[in-house]
């Protein structure tokens, strides 16, 4: 049985992948490792999964203004999530698939949720984001 | 390339819109499109006009930032405002002397010569507020890295977001910015009240203090502009620093206020601008006795190195080490680092400082720090430093244990060959 959740597309784009959920804030400098795609923020749960090729859903990037440029690294090297998912704006996320878009041509889905339906998304789930930023989720 | 569509809610000027179609030179056209669907995201009505900018897009973290920066560089960039330049990935002209791998250092160099043909200055330091470019009150600038954005805002009154890398040097090339966020004085009032309640002067005085400050506003703040009431000394700007920096690595605040400290907290009503607060926490010793033990992951390790410098060490803070160091030596076991900007080390040198510091065994970087350049050896597994960013991203950036101590201890600690540390009495 799926369900389908709308959120505001701030780089659009469709992506397909399993969600990888934590209501806790992560920055990438010293939290995502550009080289594997790994969470390596040893404060953080999610330490040891690995973010490529997942929909991360997270609150907002913390700390460091370098996560931009970590993401732009793992966007070209093929190590970065198949989309993020924040909880509002968050821009960081989005300028390093803007610029991802101007370099490599190769943008990343960044999509904005209201913080009550992150909650509800599923650890684990698959889930599939279209260009208008309805995330199809597919239970179990 | 397709035209770039402007977002609806976004109103540019005929300068912005003949940026935006290239006529300024083709760096300035990508720089301006990237600056356009950002200030689209972040739904700015309109830019602004900034007078200065400082690009932390220089640290080199791979090949993708080389490649923006030669991108760029390659399409004739150049700033449009004075800008000051963050570390980068190596110690130009002092690599050699440490394990960084050949091939870094070469891209790394790579990715500082292309900012630099970009007529930027070539500060390479994370505390461009302590050199000569000291943006002033009220000043619109556009400054990326964390600590140095928490430090113009708060400490000085400049006015800049949190611009992340890769977009402060689009704001550097075009001289705009989107108004919107801490640009804005509306947007600059206190939310969160917190109170100190039963901290004493006397722990109020303590470097110690202020780096578990930072550490707690970080984690209470989240995206909220917190204001700090009841400090009852007045602190230096190295510990103003500390502040700044630990609360930008623990969560991301960018602008705070304390009372009667900070240019904008003359008065708590003036920091709140007459509103009241959103929500109020308090902060007493055993919080930041728990934030102390927090940045350190062992209690008693060996410790194989002792670093100091985040952000990079001040002419003042070396005023502070040098009678520490002088007429003792490091033991052989422990090494001593210390990491600072060129323009500061120049200054060091002629008032005699280094020569301190070399009588002492210890070392000097400059450009960088151990967190943005691989220049540290395996064998190091274990660091003491007084500095909370430091501490927070050793684990994670290095993998190597970390133990946070005062400055006074940090040196002790490189004389002992083990670790040596004095908690700040917090209840007295």
């Amino acid at each position: 049985m799926a369900h389908v959740i709308r959120g505001r597309p701030l780089v659009a784009g469709t992506a397909a992948g399993q969600l990888l959920v934590t209501d806790e804030p992560l920055s990438f400098w010293g939290g995502y490792d550009p080289l594997t795609g790994a969470i390596i923020d040893q404060c953080h749960p999610l330490l040891g999964e690995i973010g490529a090729g997942r929909i991360l859903v997270l609150p907002f990037s913390r700390g460091s203004s370098t996560t931009t440029a970590i993401l732009l690294e793992a966007i070209r090297n093929g190590c970065a999530p198949a989309a993020i998912v924040t909880s509002g704006t968050d821009s960081f996320f989005a300028l390093a698939s803007v610029v991802a878009g101007e370099l490599y041509d190769q943008p990343l889905p960044v999509l904005a949720l209201e913080p009550e339906v992150m909650s509800t998304l599923p650890q684990g789930a698959w889930a599939s984001l279209d260009a208008e930023g309805a995330l199809t989720i597919t239970e179990g | 390339m397709s035209e770039t569509p402007i977002p609806a809610a976004l109103e540019l000027t005929q300068e912005d819109r003949a940026r935006l179609a290239g006529n300024f030179g083709p760096a300035t056209g990508m720089a301006m499109r990237i600056l356009v669907r950002m200030a689209g995201i972040y739904g700015a009505p309109r830019l602004l006009d900034i007078e200065q900018a400082h690009i932390d897009s220089t640290v080199y973290v791979g090949d993708a930032g080389m490649e923006y920066a030669e991108r760029l560089a390659g399409l004739g960039a150049q700033v449009a405002v004075p800008t000051t330049l963050n570390v980068s990935g190596v110690d130009e002209h002092g690599w050699q002397e440490w394990d960084v791998p050949p091939l870094w250092a070469k891209h790394a160099r790579r990715q500082m010569v292309a900012y630099q043909s970009m007529g930027c200055i070539p500060t390479w330091t994370c505390a461009p507020y302590q050199e000569t470019m000291r943006p002033r009150f009220g000043q619109q600038i556009a400054w990326g890295e964390s600590n140095a954005i928490a430090f113009a805002n708060s400490v000085l009154g400049a006015r800049t977001e949190r611009y992340p890398d890769l977009l402060d040097v689009c704001c550097a090339i075009t001289a705009r910015a989107p108004a919107i966020g801490l640009h804005l004085a509306e947007n600059r009032a206190g939310q969160i009240r917190l109170r100190l309640s039963g901290v004493s002067r006397q722990v109020q005085t303590t470097d110690s203090f202020y780096t578990a400050l930072g550490y707690l506003m970080g984690r209470i703040a989240e995206d909220q502009i917190p204001v700090i009431v009841g400090l009852e000394v007045a602190p230096n700007e190295d510990q103003l620093k500390a502040v700044c920096a630990t609360a930008a690595s623990s969560g991301r605040v960018a602008l705070f206020h304390m009372v009667g400290v900070t240019p904008e907290a003359a008065t708590e009503e003036l920091a709140f601008q007459g509103q009241q607060p959103l929500r109020e926490a308090t902060i007493a010793p055993h919080d930041l006795r728990t934030a102390w033990e927090a940045l350190s992951t062992v209690a008693d390790p060996q410790v194989d190195m002792v670093v100091l410098g985040s952000p990079h060490f001040s002419l003042a803070e070396f005023a502070r080490l040098t009678p520490l160091l002088a007429g003792r030596r490091r033991h052989p076991d422990v090494q001593f680092l210390v990491t600072t900007s060129r323009g500061v080390r120049l200054l060091a040198e002629r008032r005699g400082d280094l020569q301190v510091l070399e009588q002492f065994g210890a070392r000097l970087t400059v450009d960088t720090c151990i967190l943005t350049s691989p220049m540290l050896p395996r064998s190091v597994r274990c660091i003491m430093t007084n500095a909370g960013k430091f501490a927070y991203y050793t684990p994670g950036l290095l993998g190597a244990q970390v133990i946070f101590g005062a400055l006074e201890d940090c040196v002790d600690t490189a004389v002992a060959g083990h670790v040596v540390r004095r908690e700040p009495q917090w209840h007295t």
